[in-house]
């Protein structure tokens, strides 16, 4: 909660002594206020003062990062809802292996999950995490998994074992890998100990509310404060209740005990329920979870969901300026222009491939905006469409001297046959999903 | 350690609607369906009263959409050209809660069936089906008000869900909801402030607000989602918070606009990373559906049979905390 100019002058020792460099205790509490100074530029500042700032300045909920080189940073949420502001650090998701699989089969595995990515929008989504689990008789079969997993990828690791000595020694293999330990028992001294000698977060995990905050107090007094939350629930129509409750306490009551990013486990037989638990805890508030399998299928699901909700409501995506060849053109294809508004971009590429023809898409720079906003706002223009396409030098690449305008850009046409001369201009249809008709009626090359 | 849990209450319900109407009622639905009345965010029971649960009704067609996948095809391949068949096997094999009828098949270009085929239809599926049922047209502004108008007279009664009227069209069909006792979906291009407007026009025309459902246009998983979800918790949180123009149950079409993306159709043999085509569409779905449910969906129209058993299973243990379970 951000404290006052007043409130922190307050804190202050009043003497008006000039050694933070400001002539008055109050010109620096002003500063501090504006975030513009640090209060270890006042050499007097109370233990108390140093609390209270300190407190203050934490954010609401602590950004914790899981991972060695490249690791995942979830937490330091700051909203309910993402249309207050933005969601900030998408969900990391994990998959399971048990050490009981065997390193046979488990290494394919591994190397699958690692080399599996998907490219969306520019983006390129996959998995972020593994969660090994010890449930095997024997522990080098677990120690085994984490020497697979730490030699084939470069994701962070969870460790799941109920053998204090046995996590002792993976964590051993794991120098500067900062893995996150999953506890799944009441939290004691020696778990606290391990995980800050080793660098580790802890996942904690309780059946209610008060038992959750027991065992983060505890953890934050020993000094550890690289913290998941796990609060065990019967369904998910608990999960989300229990997610609210948690995240609303951090933010509006700034009540530290649950100012932690929060953790799930699936385990779920079923294909379709897994699938509709992982939806519902990506959008309220799971920062990481864990799934039991690597489905391909469901996993793009996920990773388009997790895109679409931490999207920043104020930025829409966009992307890149340039021509997207749908199916296999030639030079002699049609071509279309649109915006480079993702949204646009793919339900014109999707109605354009569904329609059966091979076509260059020509996409400019509109700053990720739709095609009626961006021609309102002067940015899909006939002037700086043909500026566009000479820049690119796409006249060299294409035979093609026709080219179609999206419909609610109609008004361009004639601007664009001037500053492009020698082509022709096609009004299209105003909806893409009457893309596949237009195509059939109107002859494009 | 003390905790309290941090409650937030509202001024604001959402209005209660009721959807198709019993003998005594003036119809012949076996039963009704109540959605709405909710005085807390979605599924928060720990701070408001959530009288009826989310319900999923499923989709038959005058017309099979161009783009309807082969494998969703398999589940009714008998009687996917028989809209009544189709609406009994919907309802007793795989679960619906209430048919929709999509008339596409009426719009000029898509068919341009009959006004009168279009009513015999609907009068096929009310009589093999006891469910209260949805009458779904389409953007032809003309053929749709035509359409809408001879259904709304030969299903009089009946309480079905009209649906949809938009800002530029929309006098007509309330006309003929209000003469015919139907409930009225107000569709808005995925805008709070077009959504209150419409609200506010039909109102003005004296519809009665508990026959009003919202429907805030659906863009599926990776088509605008993010618009939709977002737009529907704004809805719902000015509605809470008092705002009686956008109080009301919302709908969702995750089947419809699912099942006609690329991500729904393209062969795994062309995108490997793409995983399985029919697990894929199934997860397309649910995961639209179930993030929309916690933005606030109450009617949602679903496609795959396997997604309507999921969800279904979900809105289920979504309501377990719920006082009284
Ligand atoms: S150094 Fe500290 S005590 Fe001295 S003027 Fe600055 S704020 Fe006040």
């Amino acid at each position: 909660m951000a404290l006052s100019g007043l409130d922190i002058f307050k804190l202050l020792p009043k003497t008006n002594c000039g050694d933070c460099g400001v002539p008055t205790c109050m010109a620096f509490a002003m500063k501090l206020a504006q975030k513009k100074a640090e209060l270890s530029e006042c050499p007097h500042a109370s233990e108390e003062a140093k609390a209270t700032l300190g407190a203050a300045s934490e954010p609401p909920i602590r950004l914790v990062k899981i991972g060695g080189q490249s690791s995942l940073e979830v937490g330091n949420e700051t909203v309910m809802f993402r249309h207050e502001k933005t969601f900030y650090h998408p969900t990391g998701i994990a998959i399971e292996l048990r050490a009981s699989e065997g390193q046979e089969k488990l290494l394919p595995k591994i190397k699958e999950i690692e080399k599996h990515k998907v490219e969306r929008v520019g983006e390129e989504l996959k998995t972020d995490l593994f969660f090994v689990t010890q449930d095997s008789q024997d522990k080098k079969d677990f120690l085994g998994a984490i020497n697979l997993v730490k030699q084939n990828s470069a994701k962070g690791i969870i460790l799941y074992c109920q053998d204090r000595a046995t996590l002792k020694e993976a964590l051993g293999l794991l120098k500067d890998d900062r893995p996150a330990i999953f506890l799944q028992k009441e939290l004691e001294d020696a778990d606290i100990e391990l995980a800050k000698t080793n660098q580790a977060s802890l996942i904690l995990t309780a059946e209610s509310f008060e038992e959750l905050a027991a065992q983060t107090e505890k953890a934050r007094s020993a000094g550890l404060n690289d913290l998941l939350l796990n609060l065990e629930s019967k369904g998910v129509g608990h999960h989300l209740l229990h997610n609210t409750i948690l995240r609303r306490s951090a933010l509006k009551k700034n009540f530290k005990p649950f100012g932690y990013p929060l953790f799930s486990r699936i385990q779920i037989k079923d294909d379709f329920e897994l699938a509709a638990n992982a939806s519902i805890f990506l959008c309220k508030y799971d920062s990481v979870i864990v799934l039991p399998r690597y489905d391909k299928a469901l996993l793009y699901a996920l990773f388009t969901l997790r895109q679409n909700i931490y999207t920043d409501p104020q930025k829409p995506i966009q992307v890149d300026p340039k021509v997207y060849p749908i199916g296999d053109p030639t030079p002699e294809s049609p071509v279309f222009v649109t915006t480079n508004f993702s949204l646009t971009y793919f339900i014109v590429s999707g109605e354009i491939e569904n329609s059966g023809l091979s076509a260059h898409l020509v996409v400019t720079d509109t700053e990720g905006q739709s095609v009626l906003t961006a021609w309102a706002a002067g940015k899909f223009v006939g002037e700086k469409v043909a500026k566009f396409i000479k820049d690119i030098k796409f006249e060299q690449q294409v035979k093609t001297r026709k080219i179609v305008i999206p419909g609610f850009a109609s008004q361009i046409s004639g601007d664009l046959e001037e500053h492009l001369p020698g082509w022709e201009v096609i009004v299209g249809c105003q909806e893409a999903s009457d893309i596949p008709s237009f195509v059939k009626k109107v002859k494009l090359t | 350690m003390t905790f309290e849990i941090p409650e937030e209450t509202h001024a604001g319900k959402v209005m209660e609607v009721t959807l198709g109407a019993t003998p005594d009622q003036g119809g012949t639905r076996s039963h009704t369906v109540k959605i709405g009345g909710s005085t807390s965010s979605p599924f928060h029971f720990f701070e408001g009263e959530h009288p009826h649960s989310p319900v999923v009704a499923m989709e038959v067609f005058d017309q099979v959409p161009a783009k309807y996948p082969d494998f969703l095809r398999n589940y009714c391949r008998d009687v996917i050209d028989q809209p009544a068949a189709m609406a009994k096997k919907c309802v007793a094999e795989y679960g619906a809660e209430l048919i929709s009828v999509r008339l596409e098949g009426t719009h000029p270009e898509k068919g341009n069936r009959s006004v009168e085929e279009a009513a015999e239809i609907v009068k096929h599926v009310l009589e093999s089906v006891s469910v209260p049922i949805i009458v779904t047209g389409h953007s032809h502004f003309e053929k749709n008000n035509e359409v809408m108008k001879k259904v709304c007279e030969v299903s009089a009664g009946e309480n079905c869900l009209i649906n949809y009227v938009e800002t530029d069209n929309y006098k007509t069909i309330a006309a003929a909801c209000l003469a015919y006792k139907h409930t009225l979906v107000a569709q808005s291009p995925i805008d709070v402030n077009l959504a209150k407007q419409l609200n506010i026009l039909l109102t003005e025309m004296n519809f009665p607000a508990e026959k009003i459902v919202m429907d805030p246009l659906t863009g599926t998983l990776g088509y605008g989602l993010e618009y939709t979800y977002s737009i529907m918790e704004r809805i719902r949180n000015d509605g809470l918070a008092g705002d009686k123009m956008l109080a009301f149950p919302m709908l969702i079409n995750p089947g419809y606009e699912t099942f006609r993306v690329k991500e729904t159709r393209a062969a795994e043999k062309d995108y490997p990373e793409w995983g399985d085509l029919e697990a894929r569409g199934i997860y397309w779905e649910i995961s639209t559906s179930m993030s929309l449910l916690v933005a606030g969906a109450e009617l949602l129209i679903m496609y795959h049979p396997q997604a309507v058993d999921a969800v279904k299973k979900k809105i289920k243990e979504m309501f377990v905390p719920k006082k009284g379970n």
